[in-house]
């Protein structure tokens, strides 16, 4: 049962994962890009994430819960550090002096 | 510093360390056990004063347990500016469906500590970028659409608010 159930939890992490680089890659500007960027950063490795800690806990045993643990530590820790690594390429971005895209003046 | 007050921050650090090397570390005999012991004593004694700054104990603690709250709710918010990103990512017209625009707000908190959460759950939450923020709580945000626009600071900006106050 606990396969299955990360088996969907991860497709639907890589489903994210995709619509990320899809938005990367469409969108029209530096910072408009971020954003999708973002996407892959919270609900990608967060499903992707639980749904390896779910997998692991399919027999309970201490070492397993341990590895379950360290699992959804590395998605707190991407959650602490992402935002502060976007908020450092957008400022790089503005004291560069680049315009972000608007929708009038292309 | 009191004595006393350096004493129980030395303990709190020493646990939270402590809690860590036994996660991490995983085996439970004597001899890593005896290292874990020896070497949190070693950095918490080193750092103590650099974890914990504040020296209102009580506080600290209410702000940890208000901030476990707070991120099942904050991960809903991703969940739903997620699906709302979707239909605009996957638009033949995508040109069309964005309006990116840098807009201003301003929040009535002073904790540095609660405006950083704050700007850094609008960076998590898909299609709002923080881009500045100065200690008054003047933030520029890079918004998408006018709908993720509209949604700040909202009720995002109430929870970390209450979360923060004094």
């Amino acid at each position: 049962m606990t396969v299955y159930i990360s088996g969907i939890l991860i497709a639907c992490g890589l489903f994210f994962f995709l619509v990320g680089s899809i938005g990367m890659i469409r969108l029209p500007d530096f910072y408009s890009r971020l954003h999708a960027a973002g996407i892959i950063d919270t609900m990608g490795l967060l499903l992707s994430m639980s749904g390896l800690a779910i997998l692991v806990l399919n027999e309970i045993t201490l070492g397993n819960f341990l590895s379950a643990l360290k699992i959804i530590f590395i998605v707190v820790f991407v959650f602490l550090t992402s935002p502060t690594a976007t908020h450092a390429i957008v400022d790089a971005g503005i004291r560069a002096g680049l315009k972000p895209w608007q929708k009038n003046n292309i | 510093m009191k004595t006393q007050q350096r004493i129980i921050t030395f303990c709190l650090t020493f646990s939270i360390l402590f809690l860590f090397w036994v996660i991490f570390s995983g085996k439970l005999d004597i001899f890593h056990i005896s290292l874990g012991v020896f070497s949190c004593l070693l950095v918490s004694w080193v750092t103590s004063d650099l974890l914990i700054v504040t020296s209102d104990i009580p506080r600290f603690i209410r702000l940890f347990i208000g901030f476990i709250l707070y991120i099942p709710w904050l991960i809903w918010q991703i969940v739903l500016s997620t699906i709302h990103m979707l239909p605009i990512i996957f638009s033949p017209d995508i040109n069309n469906k964005i309006n990116p625009k840098i807009i201003k707000i301003r929040s009535k908190m002073r904790d540095n500590v609660g405006l950083v959460t704050f700007a850094n759950s609008i960076t998590l939450t898909p299609g709002t970028i923080t881009v500045a923020l100065n200690m008054y709580g003047d933030m520029a945000v890079h918004a998408i659409d006018d709908e993720c626009a509209d949604s700040l600071p909202g009720d995002m900006g109430k929870k970390v608010e209450t979360l923060f106050r004094e």
